[in-house]
């Protein structure tokens, strides 16, 4: 027997310890080696008679498995089985390789040894399902430690058991938020679900392990007894047809059935508890095989776990630049977004000089710190001693010169290009030669905006979305005389405060604002169509979209979509009758509603900023003749199509360069519909000459602004997809 | 096609469907018998003409299960030669029970057949046969699953009835229920449940609030709201009806139909088979049909049943004299006169299940003797019934006198 992820060690006792170690990764996942491997060690235990149990630990110091290797799956997902497998062959192939990772824990568990599971450290995933399958779970007492099936945020499921074994030892009710979600629970929780046996200190999980090996083990599964029911009952219990019947309803509610991993999970635990777990465990093997079909999974899986992976660890930050690192960062201006960038900046460990025209205002930011981590407080995520020391780290000041010795700099003061200017120009007199300046606006050109400064090269958009504190993305801009340096700075510093980065090109509105500001034009070009205002916002949130369109201009202030439609039409030159405006005008000028921040706009909200109803006069517009014969599948294809092609754009125009960022940026900046991976894999998908075909014949109904561009024409003659056409390279740092 | 004429029709009263409810203490097996028995009794009936019994039943399990109808013809000595079949078809069950009766002597394939059905609410509770619809996630998703309350509520939203309508239709419905009681008007069909020494149990509906006014109602609280929005049920309907920005909870127990138990039986023949056992037809079977309609919002079949039974009978709405449509809810009824404009004159005249409740299985076969007397005092002809029914179906039947 050869194993390299595993190492082998048969003790007195006849107690084999199976240390998870795997070469050359600082953290265990689960590969098809190690399956096999597993496979060996099963064999060897059950046929060698001085092996009394086995006890499967990790030697990895941060973490028992932090589950299957996603990049080994979304390979599986993508391969076709072979060049001459037929679509049934290759299915077919891919279930058997499901079924055999079952057969493996199938064997291991009813090896008539007893098998415990000692977990040193965070098990999540396929990691925790093998340890389902063993009798006995001792888990170290300490609650940083999570353990939990993550697969459905990504798109999957859970493919090991884990659909089977959690439900049939904690019930459906208790299971399936867990698994739904992915939702992970600390050692203590564990136990009070009875997922684990026992909780010890660290260096005692193998002892403790081992004492039940060497007590009086059960050897056999809870559902391999004869007398074995399903904690709360099945599906037809009294309480079991509540769990489904309003499961299936909340989680409809929740998904807008837009996600099949949440159907597909829902199904295996519904079908599967109510029969033997090895017909479980085939039923769930036919779930997991059918759902990396739907492009949902494999595009959630490439976007939100591998593409975002990518990019967290500096995929498009130039090689050639040694690594840098802020350890003093000056925030100009101490508004909403100063103040949140100071908070995560200080809670990353970094000192924080929060400049602004009067020391009570540069105070006032540190104080939004002060409440954001006063909410965590109350949910019991942070502690006054942590409270203190993160404000402690911010150095309010109404002095520039206190700036003298930052490493980096972000401006955020008001979107004012005289001010912005201003505020440069007095940076740049006291900073170092070198330290880079970064500008946070969503909407003025960095180019424009590096014209006030010296060194134009050391200038770099560095957009954040707020709530700063939340929002996971940050949107680097290169103006046109930006360097290598600053983005190598810019990224450094986004790793640093954990936020995922996007790199573009300077446009107006960057990528992200651009993209998004379709999405509110469309629903309003709807409103103008004389589609019922209802209809767009729920449809809008069916999409896949967070809000409906006319709840984001709400909050983002009607005025102000107001004031950029007149704008924009008339910076393009556009004259003639637009009743979209008309309907602004109408809202913004006429009654008076210019959004949430004074409780009127095309909603009513109350005085704590709640939304009520859609304005009843809204409703009534024109006797109320709202048209609610829309197709609702032609809405939802308008909304997402009009951004998507918005980012298409922006490839043609060199704005955005790489999908990873076009589509990452999308699902992190203004929540694009997840489950399509992003716009451009949404294009990817549908495929490029599909997507042109659609774009014109909406063009031809709904107008002009769905006119496919010339690249998009060009890869549909070509068949390309972004994905190939504007491959990622490879050079993750 | 063969001549099916209706010879008789009875039915028990109604039993509040509750454990102090009068008929809480009596098997459904007993109820069924009872009704089988009270047909044969008052037709002095040669039990072995008849071919078939088929008895609708909503929840078939514990000792409604199985097959309920034919132990209830063991149960009620009848000749060993009638077969017996439970049906469901959900809350139209009673009605298409009595349509498959029909069917089999229009299609020459029995002489004489009895439809009815039985539903003891008291004693198996509402739902208790389970089902994949609302579990089983496969289908659940796809069809929009919401509770039936959900679907009255959705109805009286997308048509705009408010609550003060919903409850002047309750309201209504208790004063010709208790007016049609007062004056006799159930009487022929009617028949006292007993107990085994022979003493009267219930011989009247149980379920009824003849002073309920405006004001009472007022006071009830919406019963699916909370349900609506704890279990996501608002938010289903929502994806399926995106036109709807908010539901508007009108429906409670005092506009709903009530809870009860009860079973009914309506004896169908053939002209030559009637003759033979000296019965005189009351009224022919015209024509019956079903149909499926949206499954979230569930309650709108009758108007498409109606319209296309009456195209399949050559008939228009106006050949009816009488309407019967079961009062699942108050906004079914509303939407079903809305759409097919008819008049209220015209339409459940004395009342209905708000009043008087609504034995899933049986209340099909009950409304059908209900119209047929109405007919009969009335000196009219034609009636249409027609009931709403779960997962999204319609199902109805015209007769006409003889």
């Amino acid at each position: 027997m050869e194993l390299k992820n595993f190492k082998w060690d048969q003790d007195a006792d006849g107690i084999v310890t199976l240390v998870w170690d795997v070469p050359g990764r600082s953290m265990n996942v689960l590969t098809s080696t190690a399956i096999g491997e597993l496979a060996q060690v099963t064999e060897k235990v059950v046929s060698d008679s001085t092996i009394k149990g086995l006890v499967i630990t990790s030697g990895k110091t941060n973490g028992f498995c932090a589950g299957a290797a996603l990049d080994e799956m979304e390979g599986n997902a993508s391969s076709t089985g072979g060049k001459t497998a037929s679509p049934q062959d290759a299915l077919a192939a891919r279930y058997n390789g499901v079924m055999q990772f079952h057969h493996v824990l199938r064997k291991l568990e009813t090896c008539g040894k007893p098998v415990a599971a000692a977990i040193n450290g965070l098990a999540l995933g396929g990691g925790l399902e093998v340890t389902l399958a063993c009798h006995y779970r001792v888990v170290a007492d300490n609650p940083k430690i999570q353990l939990g099936l993550p697969e459905a945020k990504v798109g999957l499921l859970p493919g090991g058991g884990g659909t089977q074994r959690l439900p049939r030892l904690v019930g459906a009710m208790q299971a399936l938020p867990l698994i739904l979600q992915g939702q992970s629970v600390d050692p203590q929780k564990a136990l009070a679900l009875k997922l684990v046996h026992a909780v010890v200190p660290l260096n005692d999980v193998v002892t403790a392990a081992k004492n039940w090996i060497k007590g009086t083990p059960d050897s056999v599964q809870p559902w391999d007894k004869k007398e074995f029911k399903i904690p709360g009952g099945g599906p037809f219990s009294t309480g079991g047809s509540q769990v489904f019947t309003m499961g299936n309803s909340m989680l409809r509610k929740e998904s807008y059935g837009n996600y099949p991993a949440q159907r597909f999970i829902m199904s295996c635990v519904y079908e599967g508890i109510q029969v033997p777990i090895d017909a479980g465990l085939r039923i769930e093997a036919r779930y997991f095989v059918k759902l990396l079909q739907e492009p949902a999974s494999r595009n959630m899986i490439r976007s939100l776990f591998l593409s975002m992976q990518d990019l967290g660890k500096g995929a498009r930050r130039p090689q050639s630049e040694p690594r840098t690192e802020v350890k003093t960062l000056g925030v100009l201006g101490a508004g909403v977004m100063g103040g949140g960038i100071a908070y995560v900046s200080a809670a990353a460990g970094i000192d924080v000089v929060l400049v602004d025209a009067t020391i009570e205002k540069a105070n006032a930011g540190r104080d939004h710190a002060a409440q954001t981590i006063d909410k965590q407080i109350e949910k019991g995520r942070s502690t006054p001693e942590k409270k203190a020391e993160i404000l402690g780290r911010i150095h309010p000041t109404a002095d520039f010169a206190d700036l003298k010795n930052v490493d980096f700099i972000i401006e955020a003061v008001f979107e004012d290009r005289a001010v912005k200017a201003e505020v440069t120009k007095k940076t740049e007199a006291v900073i170092g030669a070198t330290t880079i300046f970064g500008s946070n606006t969503s909407t003025l050109p960095i180019t424009g905006l590096a014209e006030a400064s010296i060194r134009p090269e050391s200038f770099i958009g560095v957009h954040f979305f707020s709530p700063v504190d939340r929002m996971g993305l940050v949107e680097i801009i290169l103006g046109k005389k930006t360097g290598s340096h600053a983005l190598a700075v810019a990224i450094d510093f986004v790793q640093k405060i954990r936020k995922t980065p996007i790199v573009v090109n300077d446009s107006r509105g960057f990528y992200t604002s651009r993209c998004f500001g379709t999405y509110t034009r469309e629903g309003m070009a709807m409103l103008a169509e004389g589609i019922h205002p209802a209809m767009i916002e729920n449809v809008g949130r069916m999409s896949g979209m967070p809000m409906g369109s006319l709840e984001v201009m709400d909050s983002v202030g009607v005025d102000t979509a107001l004031k950029v439609t007149r704008q924009t039409k008339k910076d393009l030159g556009i004259t003639g009758d637009d009743p979209a405006e008309d309907f602004l005008s109408w809202i913004v000028e006429k009654a008076n509603r210019p959004g949430r921040k004074t409780g009127k706009g095309f909603y009513d909200y109350d005085a704590k900023g709640k939304r009520l109803r859609l304005w009843p006069e809204l409703l009534a517009y024109k006797g109320g003749q709202w048209r609610t014969d829309a197709d609702v599948g032609e809405m939802k294809e308008r909304f997402l199509t009009i951004q998507a092609l918005e980012a298409a754009r922006c490839f043609e125009e060199g704005v955005i360069t790489d999908p990873r960022d076009a589509d990452v940026g999308a699902i992190l900046g203004w929540g694009f519909a997840p489950f399509t991976g992003g716009p451009v894999s949404y294009i990817d998908t549908i495929g490029a000459a599909a997507f042109v075909a659609r774009c014109d014949a909406f063009a031809a109904r709904f107008g002009e602004r769905f006119k496919p561009n010339a690249l998009l024409r060009d890869m549909a003659a070509k068949g390309e997809t972004f994905y190939s056409r504007f491959a990622p390279q490879k050079q993750a740092a | 096609m063969t001549d099916c004429y209706v010879y008789d029709t009875v039915r028990t009263p109604r039993g509040r469907g509750k454990k102090d409810g009068a008929l809480h203490e009596v098997t459904a097996l007993e109820l069924a018998s009872q009704a089988l028995k009270a047909l044969r009794d008052r037709n002095q009936l040669d039990t072995s003409k008849v071919d078939d019994v088929i008895l609708g039943c909503v929840d078939p399990v514990g000792e409604q299960g199985s097959n309920i109808a034919r132990i209830a013809v063991l149960d009620a000595d009848y000749a060993d030669s009638v077969a017996g079949v439970q049906i469901n078809r959900f809350c139209a069950s009673g009605l298409e029970a009595c349509n498959m009766a029909a069917g089999q002597i229009m299609s020459g394939q029995s002489d004489m057949a009895i439809g009815g059905g039985v539903e003891s609410m008291s004693r198996v509770g509402m739902g208790a046969s389970g089902g994949a619809w609302s579990t089983d996630p496969q289908v659940a998703f796809k069809s929009y699953f919401t509770p039936q309350g959900i679907g009255a509520d959705l109805i009286a939203t997308l048509d705009g009835f408010s609550r003060d309508d919903v409850d002047a239709y309750a309201v209504e419905s208790q004063k010709r229920a208790a007016n049609a009681w007062a004056k006799g008007y159930f009487k022929n069909s009617v028949v006292p449940v007993k107990d085994i020494l022979g003493q009267t149990m219930l011989d009247r509906d149980e379920h009824m609030r003849p002073d309920a006014t405006m004001q009472s109602l007022a006071s009830l609280k919406a019963a699916f709201e909370q349900l609506g929005d704890f279990a996501g049920f608002d938010a289903v309907a929502q994806q399926r009806y995106p036109q709807v920005e908010k539901l508007n909870h009108v429906h409670h127990a005092g506009n709903s139909s009530g809870i009860v138990d009860g079973a009914a039986a309506v004896l169908f023949g053939t002209k030559e088979a009637g003759d033979a056992l000296g019965l005189k037809p009351r009224a022919r079977v015209k024509g019956f049909a079903s149909i499926g309609s949206e499954p979230c919002i569930m309650l709108t079949g009758p108007a498409l049943v109606t319209e296309k039974l009456l195209k399949r009978a050559g008939m228009t709405k106006d050949d009816i004299d009488l309407f019967e449509l079961n009062e699942a809810f108050a906004s079914v009824v509303l939407r079903f006169m809305k759409v097919l404009g008819i008049s209220h004159d015209k339409t459940n005249v004395n009342g209905g299940a708000i009043a008087m409740g609504h034995p899933l299985g049986a209340t099909g076969a009950m409304i059908l003797g209900t119209v047929l007397d109405e007919l009969e005092r009335r000196d009219q002809e034609t009636a249409l019934i027609t009931l709403c029914v779960g997962a999204g179906m319609g199902t109805a039947t015209i007769i006409e006198r003889v």
